[in-house]
């Protein structure tokens, strides 16, 4: 096993001090000690219990719902529903990481008209104990119509499919339908010309996949804890991956200005896309406010597995042509992905990403966002681009392999670089898939032997694009010369400590002598999600900013001590120095403390462009033809991280995405009976991998900088689930001879694939 | 003069142009462009005054949803879906 790290020479490695070093995380001692505070952890004075009704039918019109027995028993303080909720706004709105319309949050928060998905919440109650609540909340009359429900995304696109919402009209850039339907839009990319692209290629591949829903999985189930105090101002602490926009769509679905509310963002036990949009926290205001306590609103695990946003099931044809020399020429995708009860999916990026590690200069895409009776999905690390890997993955290795070429070596041929126009339009930036597959090329995984029966080796890659957007982040200078960073970005993946390192590599001090908070959002100035792997890019370049204030700073009050211009000071790896004064950062500011005004430095930043990440794997497998159970036998993962600022947070990035890629290849799915139940909503039946099932994950850190950032950083969260399921499936096929079309491979859909293929 | 990748499905407005050459300084301008020379276009990108919120705008690899960001003359358009990630 290893962990590398790899600088192209066509790149130019600059030298640091902090960056690339692994200092223990801030958090560190809290976190492994059990003392980070979890929103379920919080207990205020008099503070209620919450829990909620959900609906038992996967679709029913509500007719009635009847609180008053619930609301006479003993300890129970308030119930809620959709009526305590004002009227929502028709509005869409772009929160930082996507988009979403208010009317359908607030129904998807408490259902309104209609139950959409088993487990849709139809009402919460408060109660002195959580007991009672659970108790009360049975006691909800709730008269439903059972209407038809519909759970797979192509029976949905059906023209007499049941209609979820009689208002949905297709979005699309073409003409506007004048019929609802259950597709919320289509996206259709062109480029070059199909028909001829596809003439010239001798060797042409089109196959059908499907894929099922699969949930993000974080260990910390949803919580919250809301104070709706009687001057009208409200608290929230909870668990969420953005706090400003926990805020703002408080303040839509209450209807409250952003000034009244204030979000503490508590330790967060994973999110992965999933806790972004709210769920509990509208809910348990309500509540809070009809009491006059605070209320905690907790999820149970099936809860969160049954009323959360997991990631699409989706439908994909894929065909794919080449030359005999090995050279794209055409390509086309059909992707359906369902959005679960309310449209908004992740079609948009998994329509871009299908075909993005490739220079292809004919291709079409067309993409739907369908609606169905199942929770409405969420982001869930590179949102949309794992599945349509899947499908581009395997069709790549198939044409590899019928033309005799090394499937490395197919893909490096056809490998996206700097000015390939995507089938979407735009041109990449300097990027790194070439240097990444070069790496994974000279791997000593790649170039060992794998031997054995029913063994098979994959390869695969995959492309997420990475965000910038809006973060701040000040930093105060202490007395004793150490600096609190205070930054507004939920910690996921340590990413305290990575902009820590940023600002003292900027100030030249160690990552030790920063300390970094994660503060309210009465605290800090506006920053978006920790998602869209933007954390280390944009909240870090906020924190490089702050630095280079303070430094701005420290150089101006020290020439007023050394009686000099400031442009006469030089600094040196955090040594300020003047003819005969020289003064470390820390010397310097204990010394400025007592001479004038504190020290703050501030920075906002919005970056906009996108960081581009790719990401690329080897598997071998070992195929158990008896059970059809699947062994990782070894994983080698690559990635262009720009720079790794902590080598260790970049490879736990690159482990943790390629172990949830493990999952949906071989075990993960959502089980639904024909009623549209889901049957395996606990960690006992939904199989997600543990350290029993994966090896040691080996990881290759590519470092190719990007140049929209002064250390080069590139977003590393996301794009490593990308290529795992495609790459295990390319294995399993030199393992079997089976090409499947059908993820999870667990092992009865592998066992059944073998048994046919043996005639049995 | 900056570039305007106009995605296929509205390109029955352009008359089968898929990039149109145009002087603009803000993507504002761009698409108000556009509308006088292919009338309806506006409708289908914008919801009122902006841009609709399915979809963002590529402006030399910066990707943005405000109607004052800036174009310059060398510049690339591309209208492209809203992404979302995790």
């Amino acid at each position: 096993m290893s962990n590398v790290i790899v600088q192209p020479s066509s790149t130019r490695p600059r030298k640091y001090n902090v960056i690339g070093t692994r200092p223990v995380r801030h958090d560190g001692v809290d976190k492994v000690t059990g003392k980070a505070i979890y929103a379920a952890d919080l207990s205020l004075p008099n503070m209620a219990q919450g829990a909620y009704l959900r609906s038992p039918h996967a679709h029913a019109r509500i007719i009635s719902i009847d609180t008053s027995q619930a609301e006479a028993m003993p300890g129970v303080l308030a119930v809620a529903t959709s009526a305590d909720l004002p009227d929502p706004w028709d509005k869409t709105e772009e929160l930082g990481e996507g988009c979403i319309n208010y009317a359908h949050l607030s129904g998807n928060v408490l259902a309104r008209k209609k139950a959409l998905y088993r487990g849709h919440a139809v009402a919460a109650v408060a109660a002195t104990d959580i007991h009672t609540a659970q108790q009360a909340a049975r006691q909800i009359k709730v008269e439903y119509e059972v209407l038809p429900a519909v759970t797979w995304v192509l029976d949905a696109m059906e023209e007499d499919a049941p209609l979820l919402h009689d208002n949905l009209f297709t979005q699309t850039l073409g003409e506007k339908p004048t019929k609802p339907s259950n597709i919320g839009q289509h996206i259709h990319f062109e480029q070059g010309d199909i028909e001829q692209g596809f003439a010239e290629a001798d060797v042409v591949i089109e196959r059908e996949y499907r894929t099922e829903t699969v949930h993000q999985g974080y260990i910390e189930p949803h919580a919250s804890v809301a104070l709706w105090n009687e001057d009208g101002r409200l608290k929230i602490w909870t668990a969420t991956q953005g706090s400003f926009t926990v805020r703002q769509q408080l303040a839509e679905l209450l209807k409250i200005p952003v000034s009244k509310i204030t979000v503490v963002p508590c330790e967060i036990g994973g999110g992965f896309g999933g806790k972004i949009a709210v769920y509990e926290p509208p809910v348990a205001a309500v509540l809070s406010r009809k009491c006059g306590r605070p209320v905690k609103l907790a999820m149970r695990r099936d809860e969160v597995f049954e009323g959360t946003g997991p990631t699409p099931g989706s439908f994909m044809r894929v065909k794919m042509g080449a030359t005999k020399e090995g050279r794209l020429t055409a390509a086309k995708a059909w992707l359906a992905y369902d959005a679960g009860a309310f449209p908004g999916g992740m079609i948009g990026p998994g329509s871009m990403c299908v075909f993005s590690c490739y220079d292809i200069p004919n291709a079409t895409v067309d993409g739907y966002d369908v609606v169905l009776n199942k929770p409405k999905t969420q982001a869930y690390r590179a949102p949309g681009a794992t599945q349509a890997a899947l499908a581009t993955e395997t069709v790549i290795d198939e044409i590899a392999v019928e033309l005799g070429i090394d499937p490395v070596d197919f893909r490096l041929q056809n490998a996206a670089k700097e000015g390939t126009r995507r089938v979407d339009g735009p041109t990449y930036p300097r990027i790194g898939l070439v240097e990444t597959l070069q790496a994974l090329k000279e791997s000593e995984h790649w170039n060992s032997p794998l031997e054995g029966p029913n063994r098979g080796r994959g390869v695969a890659c995959g492309f997420w694009f990475n965000a910038g957007l809006k973060s701040s982040a000040a930093a105060n200078v202490n007395d004793d010369g150490t600096v609190t960073l205070v930054e507004g970005s939920p910690d996921i993946g340590g990413t305290r400590t990575s902009l820590a390192m940023q600002l003292a590599e900027t100030l030249g001090i160690a990552a030790e002598e920063v300390h970094p908070q994660v503060v309210d959002t009465d605290s800090v100035g506006y920053t978006d999600v920790t998602g869209g792997s933007r954390v280390t890019f944009s909240t870090g370049l906020a924190a490089h900013k702050a630095a280079l204030d303070i430094q701005d700073q420290m150089i101006k009050r020290a020439a007023e001590l050394w009686e000099c211009q400031p442009d006469d000071i030089q600094v040196d790896a955090g040594t300020y120095g003047y003819n005969d004064h020289k003064q470390t950062f820390k010397e310097l500011a204990v010394e400025l403390s007592s001479t004038g005004e504190a020290i703050v430095g501030r920075a906002a930043v919005n970056p906009q462009g996108s960081t581009n990440a790719f990401s690329a794997n080897i598997v071998d497998v070992e195929v158990d033809p008896e059970t059809g159970k699947v062994k990782i036998l070894r994983f080698t993962t690559a990635q262009d991280a720009g720079k790794a600022i902590h080598p260790s947070y970049v490879e736990g990035q690159m482990q943790g995405g390629s172990v949830q890629g493990i999952g949906w290849a071989l075990n993960e799915e959502y089980f639904y009976d024909d009623r549209g139940a889901m049957k395996n909503a606990s960690f006992l039946d939904y199989r997600m991998p543990t350290s029993y099932d994966v090896p040691m994950i080996e990881t290759i850190i590519v470092e190719v900088p990007n140049p929209d950032h002064p250390f080069g950083v590139r977003g590393v969260g996301e794009v490593s689930i990308v290529p795992p399921p495609a790459a295990i499936t390319n294995a399993i096929h030199q393992a079997t001879g089976l090409r499947m079309h059908h993820l999870p491979i667990s092992p009865p859909r592998l066992h059944q694939a073998i048994a046919e293929r043996n005639g049995q | 003069m900056a570039t305007i990748f106009i995605p296929a499905p509205l390109q029955d407005l352009t008359g089968g142009l898929a990039e149109v050459e145009l002087e603009a300084v803000s993507l504002g301008e761009v698409i108000a462009r556009l509308e006088a020379r292919f009338p309806g276009i506006k409708d289908r990108l914008c919801d009122d005054d902006q841009l609709s919120p399915a979809l963002q705008a590529s402006i030399n690899h910066v990707m943005t949803r405000q109607m004052r960001a800036e174009v310059g003359p060398d510049s690339e358009v591309h209208f492209l879906p809203a992404i979302g990630g995790g």
